[in-house]
């Protein structure tokens, strides 16, 4: 059983549950069915969808907490992901934004492009980024933990990153509704201020 | 030769107020003065330099990206699937290694093919002259403004000072 077993939670029921915490804070969610399965979920101005760029994630959502010091900034993001971009763990440990929280979904795979096996199997990705300087970094492997610490963070200051490891499950999800500059445009508005 | 602290407080003067990169040491001058006036963010990669910049327009800011010529090849992706589609500018400031064939082996193929790799990826580009550069800083906040797209700002070797004589 891939990934690990006992983990019974799909990455839309994680994201889910992460939605219900979170209000008025900028997400920035990555490329590929992550973006596709949050605007499903709940499709909000805050949210700003990449449909390309993998990996920069994190650095756009970087530049967004280096610029909004009092926001709290999220970005959902995929192990696939975080090994393209994996400079961006030691940029975002050695400048530490307190206001940074770093979602990782880890399903071991490049879900998008059909199930290829990445690598986080063997390299533990919150462990990389402890080691890079994050001041928090969890792994959860069910709904309940990813609740009690996605609540706690959401209460510290960071640079704190959540793993949570899901299954390969995909939702059915259409793929990003709004045209680019449109999204660019909502989002800087939702933002403002 | 443009003195750094002049080359800063232009961008400055447009607007710009968000600067990241990678070094390169014809931008070494100018990264210094940023560092001084405590407006440098550093990055690891081009790409990521280029996709904070994007986080920080979005956020209000208006952002500046330092690199090598060479950063265009890594960061290229990151341009064209965010910034070009996401209509997201930025200011590249692009030193120009391997101008004329003169440096080492390693700068020669981009610094040869640069102006015609930027025609083809369709960034608007611009070389610094001191004769001209009041005209090319206008330029370049006028083309960030208009097209919405990273517009690339082309530094060459002694234009502007750097660390080093």
């Amino acid at each position: 059983m891939r990934p690990e077993e006992g983990t019974l939670i799909s990455r839309s029921q994680a994201m889910a549950a992460l939605l219900e915490l979170l209000t008025d804070q900028p997400v920035i969610i990555c490329n590929g069915f992550p973006s596709r399965e949050a605007q499903k979920i709940a499709d909000r101005s805050t949210h700003f969808y990449m449909i390309g760029s993998m990996g920069n994630a994190p650095a756009i959502a970087l530049g967004v907490a280096l610029a909004k010091p009092d926001k709290q900034v999220v970005t959902f993001d995929g192990d696939g992901n975080v090994l393209m971009g994996m400079g961006t763990l030691a940029t975002v440990g050695a400048l530490k934004p307190k206001n940074f929280i770093h979602v990782v979904f880890d399903n071991e795979v490049y879900g998008t492009t059909g199930n290829q096996p990445t690598i986080s199997n063997v390299v533990p990705l919150e462990k990389v980024a402890k080691a890079a300087g994050y001041v928090n970094a969890v792994r959860v492997l069910d709904r309940e933990d990813l609740v009690y610490e996605f609540k706690d963070m959401l209460k510290q200051e960071g640079p704190s990153m959540l793993l949570i490891k899901v299954n390969e499950f995909q939702e059915e999800a259409e793929r990003v509704l709004l045209d680019p500059p449109d999204l660019t445009k909502r989002f800087m508005k939702a933002i403002e201020g | 030769m443009i003195e750094s602290d002049v080359f800063v407080q232009s961008l400055q003067d447009m607007g710009v107020n968000f600067f990241t990169g990678v070094p390169d040491s014809i931008l070494g001058g100018i990264i210094a003065e940023l560092m001084n006036r405590r407006l440098y963010t550093p990055a690891v990669r081009e790409d990521e330099a280029v996709g904070m910049a994007a986080g920080a327009y979005m956020a209000g800011r208006m952002p500046a990206v330092l690199m090598q010529n060479s950063g265009l090849g890594t960061s290229l992706n990151t341009v064209i699937s965010l910034n070009m589609i996401y209509r997201q500018p930025c200011i590249l400031i692009v030193s120009w290694r391997g101008q004329g064939g003169k440096d080492a082996p390693e700068h020669l193929v981009m610094g040869e093919v640069m102006p015609k790799f930027l025609d083809t990826m369709k960034i608007p580009h611009r070389t610094l002259t001191e004769k001209t550069a009041g005209e090319d800083f206008r330029w370049v906040a006028e083309t960030y403004r208009k097209q919405q797209i990273p517009v690339a700002l082309v530094i060459t070797k002694g234009v502007v000072k750097g660390l080093h004589p």
